[in-house]
């Protein structure tokens, strides 16, 4: 086998794996993108985007809580406000929920963001009971 | 001076054929079972109907009386299809948002929950005019019953996610009360077609 050939094979290789949260992308299809859109972009003012949303990296450790429990109460996302509750994802567990976070962050939020298990548990275990509120 | 003729009608077909409001278009049917009577064919027509809109407005089949519409179902915290449904309909929306012959009716099914207020709240967020766009609520029994008229399925379901039951359609009215075309609000091709439909419908 030629080197050429051996890179080339490598290439392909890596562009087969170039995204890494192949599970998080199918949870985020079935439990997210209702709501927010396979591409992220939301609903006009109704429901915020994910997709260049700043609120993604100002509240990177409420993200966890925010999908476990859900939101209520008005929020604010690259200027625009929303006022529409947020349900909680249900039947998930830690490692599927870190599994959308990371999706949602090298999608669109900041690719450097990164929920370990560990992490995770730990942001968890700070969660208020019931959905989380922004006081704004 | 055959040459001349020749060049005359081509001219005239040339000129027919630019005066066509729209060359792909054709005369959309009405849709429904028709009843023939004698001499005379019978259309089904939306029925008469009253509702509240988001600036408490009292909306019946007079507000389009001069204005074709497009008709949807939803409820506010529907946590499955119709998200993609309205941004499916604030597109065709907005692609016909300098054309006030064509106006839009959004009915509530959840007419506990989605109050005047929280309906008003809506609206505003999607930016929509609120002569153009009429978000509506009414008597439940109303909004299910006219849905069927609309080709459309509305009810309460409690092992449906969020309580209801619902199709995913837009639906297309003339100003005669005749529904000319619908679509299906979760499939973005679906509604390019649709949207060729209505062009048509205002070209009629």
């Amino acid at each position: 086998m030629s080197n050429q050939v051996r890179i080339m094979s490598i290439l392909v290789a890596l562009a087969a794996c170039s995204q890494p949260y192949q599970q998080g992308k199918m949870l985020y299809e079935s439990a997210c993108a209702n709501c927010h859109m396979t591409d992220g972009s939301g609903l006009a003012g109704v429901i915020p985007p994910l997709a260049s949303s700043d609120f993604l990296v100002t509240n990177r450790d409420l993200l966890p809580c925010i999908v476990r429990h859900g939101l209520e109460g008005p929020i604010t996302v690259n200027g625009q406000r929303y006022d529409q509750p947020m349900l909680a994802v249900e039947g998930i567990n830690d490692v599927e929920l870190a599994n959308i976070l990371n999706y949602v962050q090298s999608q669109w939020g900041d690719p450097e963001i990164f929920y370990s298990p560990d992490e995770l548990r730990r942001l968890l275990d700070h969660c208020t009971p019931g959905p989380v509120h922004l006081d704004q | 001076m055959r040459q001349m003729n020749l060049i005359f009608f081509l001219g005239v077909i040339a000129v027919l054929s630019s005066c066509q409001p729209n060359p792909g278009c054709t005369k959309l049917p009405i849709l429904g079972n028709r009843d023939i009577q004698g001499q005379d064919t019978i259309y089904p027509t939306i029925p008469d109907f009253a509702f509240m809109d988001q600036d408490s407005q009292v909306i019946t089949n007079a507000t389009f009386q001069d204005r074709n519409y497009v008709v949807d179902f939803f409820f506010i915290s529907c946590p499955t299809i119709c998200p993609k449904v309205k941004k499916q309909m604030l597109r065709v929306y907005q692609h016909f948002e300098q054309r006030p012959e064509l106006a839009f009716l959004s009915h509530t099914i959840d007419v506990r929950h989605d109050t005047i207020p929280r309906l008003k709240a809506y609206a505003d967020g999607l930016g929509v005019d609120g002569n153009r766009w009429h978000f509506v609520t009414g008597m439940e029994d109303s909004i299910y019953g006219i849905a069927g008229s609309y080709f459309s399925v509305a009810q309460k379901d409690p092992d449906s996610p969020g309580g209801f039951d619902h199709s995913g359609r837009l639906i297309l009215v003339d100003r005669h009360r005749h529904v000319r075309s619908f679509c299906d609000g979760t499939d973005p091709e679906s509604v390019d077609q649709f949207i060729l439909d209505i062009e048509c419908l205002l070209n009629e």
